[in-house]
């Protein structure tokens, strides 16, 4: 591997030791955040399982999707920024203790946000659901983290900024105006948890929803992109497929996906214009996103055959497709005749998750195959037939979550609007929830073999960690003598 | 900073196309043009866009939005979807409106159209209280038996439909059993006679008390309930006689009916279903297996 | 290949790069958003929003704090089925005083925004209390520790006072009764003349979850339930009333 050969060659000290413990709370809040996820489809399924007050449902699923997303995936992407934005720059990350701030800053805010989930402390907005005093601490960590990255980038030794941190700059920086517009909020008292937002209505559905779709936007795919635009190229061992396909790509990107809001609000009590508007910027969306996909898928051309070898560079091959897939699906369900049937149903939960478990899942676990050898200085994974089995489990979970959710989701939708020859309505509401249940299990068992399959990967950690080989692992030399 | 890392571009082995010449970390890049089909794609993605904002409402103006060439708004779409619906029903509507319940039961075309729609309004209104089948539970009567409580003809289901009973509609069915515990209208010892004595209407062996429970009944609760203990449907009082029971026929229960009282309450239903939709439902109430003919009003008390 | 070669700038400027997303991504936003703050071409003029109660306030944050918006929508689409099944469509209007709006994004239970007045309120107790007693086939889960937890309402009035500053027209004297009305709405037989005359005559006062001994969190829950879609008069409802004409009478 000639990589190898480069990162060990001298080079300034690089601060790693935050990016070990950003690697480290990736792989645990990940699971946590899956195993929350697997409960919560077990809930819809076996309505007994929910434990009131605090394990019910209502208070569970947020605690799910704040700690996927901004837990492990707001690790990771902290993780691959400070990683790579050190060795594209050539500089130790600026700030002296301020990076190892951001770590327990961060944490402390993923624990005053769960915790308070579970107590009832919530905001009560989709992805914002942090009450006022997490979000103002927050602020102050994201401050720190963008002074950070910008502070590594102004020190950099190549002229020029490498792609993958033009993509980190914009999910840092849009991601905290997003954050401070969406969270004005009146506390009720200085030392008491309740505050309220101070837009309300239509105006607040708006903001929310800018917000809210834009934490995709910027949070789950500019912020995962960039980690794209490095490990996939270095995973393969290739160039990037085309600068200007990236410059292109990436300002269109972000111009764009800032209008796409609305489509979470279609006929609603939002004004028709701007449900339009949401609806017109996503469908000219989606050539700006598969401009990231074509990137990465086309990195590869020339490098095919390592799909056969190498799952790290399956798992990342997998996640552009996942991308790929997602980003064609969300125009689609944009379209307000489309919409009109899949919104309200779990033919968005299938969306989301064909985007969160096949890309974000995806690319973050390729990312951590890729670091964890290096960052703690061994010469490969303890086992690579493991890490295949990683790759089959959890695409088969995937699959069987997807494959559940959008037929699910259509007959939600479809069984809603069926009339029967009369013009009657022929379901009744609760007569859809009892159709859902087989979908329900299936997904279960899809979330089950997800996290059956993180697992797998981090005992493959442990044992390479420790410095373990399997005893069928050929060690990389002799990879290498058999290549030659 | 100085540009000394920029290298000269270079070919790249394996595709022949040219590096932009700069490397970060071991990475380059190649200067591969943007794809065309991407590209073409993109513009037939935007001109589409404009095309429909130029006949939809798009983009806000100074004092208000553009309406677009088409003049659409999602409550004309509505209106104009809701129409194929009416067509759908129109052969039956244009009749049913001005029907008479007497008229619907004689027309089987009307009468199966207002069971089809009774029985869609009533899986998504009613079936949480009274049941899926309508088969009633604790507090929720049954709607399959012929034992009713406040009148199982048309015209008195759809009254109780329309202004509900105990609701806040102001002609709502009204009646209130005084809780003769509770309140201190009987000792406890009277209500447990009573209750033993009620017991015995509906088959129970009498008990000693029986006297004593035949007396408070006489006194307190015949009133409402006749004489018999066949109910007055006037007062909404259940009949006592037929087991079948409301709030359930075990002895603590009834002691607790006696003696706490219950006001269940039914929803009015008018100004929330539309009337058709009321009266479609009186149909199919009716319908279900107890439905009693209209005329005579009502069999004389025995 | 000129305007990609002047990308250059950027590449090698961070700040301008930085300055350059922060414009791109902002105007987008701010197109969409500034002119919904005309609120007489975003707000329908109908009679009949007010303000929540106090008590129904406190039902309200406990329906945030239960996170019951994630499986209920209060949003009926103008789509034929949904007004058939749930009622009159939503107005923007009915959520103007909904501090967050709760609007939803899943409809794994029904939506709710009319749910007010479907129901009496014994079936509410039972339904929350235990859903599958009363509906078999039920998923929710059981909310029966509302009936035992009291309300916390000594300090409700911070909340009107809160939510004056973001704007909704709670007066001092509903600030400064607002403990008292929480309370009167949930007795039955109190003296309610102080609280019709500061929210109107259509409340509904009684005690919601049949416990005399205790405002509880149930009563508010209910209350709040009991009042959902509930508002609107839409006799004064005019639908091409917006957005070119202009509204004068604001509720
Ligand atoms: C909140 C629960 C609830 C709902 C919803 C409800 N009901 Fe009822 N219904 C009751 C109760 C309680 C009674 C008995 C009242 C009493 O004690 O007399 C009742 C009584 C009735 C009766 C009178 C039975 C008799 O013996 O006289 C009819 C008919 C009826 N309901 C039909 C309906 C229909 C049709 C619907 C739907 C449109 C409906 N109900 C919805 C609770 C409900
Ligand atoms: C003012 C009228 C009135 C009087 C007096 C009255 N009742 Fe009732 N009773 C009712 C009404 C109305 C109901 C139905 C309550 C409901 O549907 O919620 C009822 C219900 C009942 C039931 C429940 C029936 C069932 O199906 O579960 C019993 C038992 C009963 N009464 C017994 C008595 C006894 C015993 C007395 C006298 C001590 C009495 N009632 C006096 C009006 C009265
Ligand atoms: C896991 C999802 C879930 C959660 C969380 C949930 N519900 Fe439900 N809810 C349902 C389902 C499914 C139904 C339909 C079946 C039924 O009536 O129970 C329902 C029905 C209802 C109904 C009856 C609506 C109608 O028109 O029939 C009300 C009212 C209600 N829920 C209120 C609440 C409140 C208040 C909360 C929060 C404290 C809540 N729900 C939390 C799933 C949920
Ligand atoms: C083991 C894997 C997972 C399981 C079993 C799982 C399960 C679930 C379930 C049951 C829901 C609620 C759906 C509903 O309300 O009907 C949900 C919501 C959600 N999950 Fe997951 N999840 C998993 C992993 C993830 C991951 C890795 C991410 C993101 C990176 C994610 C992001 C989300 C989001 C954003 C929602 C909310 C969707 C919406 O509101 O539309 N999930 N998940
Ligand atoms: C071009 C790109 C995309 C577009 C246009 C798009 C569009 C949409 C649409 C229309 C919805 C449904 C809204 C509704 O009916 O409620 C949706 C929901 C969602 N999408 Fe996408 N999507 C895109 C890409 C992605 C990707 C890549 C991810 C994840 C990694 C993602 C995550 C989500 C989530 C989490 C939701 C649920 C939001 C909620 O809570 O309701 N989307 N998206
Ligand atoms: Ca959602
Ligand atoms: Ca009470
Ligand atoms: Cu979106």
């Amino acid at each position: 591997m000639s990589t190898e050969a480069a990162y060990s060659a001298a080079r300034p000290s690089y601060n790693d030791d935050v990016v070990r413990l950003f690697t480290l709370a990736t792989i645990f809040w990940g699971i946590a955040g899956f195993v929350v996820g697997l409960l919560i489809a077990l809930q819809l399924a076996f309505p007994q399982l929910n434990l009131e007050p605090w394990l019910n449902f209502g208070r569970l699923r947020p605690l799910h999707t704040s700690a996927v997303i901004f837990a492990f995936g707001g690790n990771a992407l902290f993780a691959a920024a400070y990683y790579i934005v050190q060795r594209t720059c050539q500089a130790r990350l600026w700030g002296g203790w301020l990076p190892t701030f951001t770590f327990w800053g961060y944490q402390a805010v993923i624990v005053m946000a769960g915790v308070g989930y579970l107590f009832g402390i919530t905001q009560g907005k989709e992805y914002a659901e942090p009450e006022w005093y997490v979000d103002i601490w927050l602020t102050v960590v994201w401050v720190a983290y963008l002074l950070v990255f910008m502070g590594t980038i102004f020190k950099r030794k190549e002229k020029h900024i490498y792609v993958a941190n033009w993509f980190f700059m914009a999910f840092i920086i849009t991601v905290a105006v997003l954050h401070l517009g969406n969270n004005i909020n009146i506390p009720v008292e200085l030392f008491g948890t309740k505050s309220y937002p101070i837009v309300s209505g239509v105006q607040g559905a708006m903001i929310q929803w800018w917000y809210g779709h834009n934490a995709v936007g910027f949070f789950l795919t500019a912020g995962f992109l960039g980690m794209m635009y490095y490990f996939v190229p270095k995973q393969a061992e290739r160039p990037i497929y085309s600068y200007r396909l990236s410059i292109l790509h990436f300002w269109s990107l972000i111009f764009i996906y800032i209008w796409a809001g609305p489509h979470h609000l279609h006929y609603t009590a939002l004004p028709d214009w701007a449900q339009t508007l949401g609806m017109t910027f996503s469908v000219m969306l989606w050539m700006p996103s598969w401009g990231g996909m074509i990137n990465g898928i086309m990195t590869l051309s020339g490098a095919w055959h390592k799909l056969r070898q190498d799952p790290i560079i399956m798992f990342m091959v997998i996640a552009i497709s996942f991308y790929g897939m997602s980003t064609f699906e969300g125009p689609l369900m944009s379209i307000k005749e489309v919409n009109a049937l899949s919104h309200y149903t779990d033919w968005t939960i299938g969306h989301v998750h064909s985007g969160a478990l096949g890309w974000v899942g995806f690319i973050t676990f390729g990312m951590l195959y890729y670091l964890v050898p290096r960052l703690w200085n061994r010469t490969q994974m303890y086992s690579t037939k493991l890490i295949w089995t990683h790759l089959w489990v959890a695409t088969l979970g995937i699959v069987l979550y997807v494959a559940a959710m959008w037929p699910a989701g259509i007959l939600q939708g479809l069984d809603w609007r069926t009339y029967d020859e009369m013009g009657f309505l022929k379901y009744s509401f609760v007569e859809t929830v009892l159709a859902l249940h087989p979908y329900y299990l299936i997904r279960a068992a899809g979330g089950l073999l997800f996290v059956l399959g993180s697992l797998i990967m981090v005992y493959n950690f442990w044992r390479t960690i420790r410095g373990d080989l399997a005893a069928d692992e050929p060690t990389v030399a002799q990879l290498k003598g058999a290549v030659a | 900073m100085t540009d000394s890392n920029r290298l000269p571009p270079e070919k790249d082995p394996i595709t022949g196309v040219e590096t932009t010449g700069h490397e970060w970390d071991g990475l380059k890049e190649l200067n591969n043009p943007a794809p065309r089909w991407w590209v073409l794609v993109w513009l037939v993605t935007i001109v589409w866009s404009v095309g429909y904002w130029v006949v939809y409402p798009a983009w806000p103006t100074l004092s208000g939005h553009t309406e677009g060439k088409w003049g659409w708004t999602q409550y004309k779409e509505l209106e104009a979807s809701q129409a194929d619906i009416k067509a759908r029903q129109q052969a039956y509507l244009d009749r049913f409106e001005g029907a008479s319940f007497e008229q619907i039961m004689q027309d089987p075309e009307l009468y199966k159209f207002a069971v089809a729609g009774g029985n869609a309004a009533f899986k998504d209104n009613c079936a949480t209280c009274h049941g899926t089948g309508a088969a009633g539970g604790l507090g929720y009567p049954n709607l399959n038996d012929d034992d009713w409580i406040w009148g199982g003809t048309l015209e008195e289901i759809y009254a109780t439909l329309r202004y509900g009973i105990r609701s806040a509609h102001p002609q709502t069915r009204q009646s209130a059993m005084p809780a003769f515990g509770k309140d201190g209208v009987l000792t406890a010892e009277d209500v447990n006679a009573v209750t033993d004595y009620v017991l015995t209407l509906s088959g129970a062996a009498q008990k000693p008390s029986h006297e004593k429970g035949m007396t408070v009944y006489a006194e307190n609760c015949a009133a409402c309930h006749g004489e018999q203990g066949k109910g007055l449907r006037e007062f909404g009082a259940p009949n006592l006689t037929d087991a079948i029971w409301l709030y359930g026929g075990e002895r603590a229960q009834v002691y607790n009916t006696v003696f706490n009282a219950h006001a269940g309450m039914m929803p009015a239903w008018e100004g929330r279903l539309d009337p058709n939709t009321i009266r479609q439902l009186a149909v199919y109430v009716h319908a279900l297996g107890g439905g009693e003919k209209s005329a005579p009003v009502e069999a004389p008390a025995p | 290949m000129s305007i990609l070669g002047r990308h250059k700038f950027f590449e090698r400027n961070s700040i301008y790069m930085l300055i350059g997303i922060i414009v791109t991504v902002l105007i987008g936003g701010i197109v969409e958003i500034v002119p919904l703050f005309r609120m007489e071409t975003v707000i329908e003029p109908v009679k009949g929003v007010r303000p929540y109660t106090p008590l129904e306030l406190a039902g309200f944050n406990i329906y945030v704090r239960e996170g019951c918006y994630n499986c209920h929508s209060q949003q009926i689409r103008p789509l034929r089925d949904e007004v058939a099944r749930y009622g009159h469509y939503s107005l923007a209007a009915e959520s103007m005083y909904d501090h967050p709006f709760q609007w939803g994004s899943k409809r794994t239970g029904p939506d709710l925004s009319r749910v007010g007045g479907k129901y009496s309120d014994a079936w509410h107790v039972a339904h929350m209390s235990d859903p599958r007693s009363v509906v078999p086939e039920s998923i929710m889960p059981t909310y029966s520790f509302l009936n035992r937890q009291a309300a916390d309402l000594r300090r409700i009035d911070k909340h009107l006072k809160a939510l004056r500053l973001a704007g909704v027209p709670y007066s001092d004297e509903q600030i400064k009764e607002a403990y008292n009305d929480a309370v009167t709405q949930a007795t039955d037989g109190a003296d309610a003349a102080g609280l019709l005359a500061r929210y109107g005559d259509k409340i509904n006062v009684r005690n919601f979850d049949g416990n005399p001994k205790m405002v509880s969190e149930m009563d508010a829950l209910i209350a709040y339930m009991q009042v959902l879609g509930t508002m609107v008069d839409f006799t004064s409802y005019d639908q091409t009333a917006l957005p070119t004409k202009t509204a004068e009478a604001q509720p």
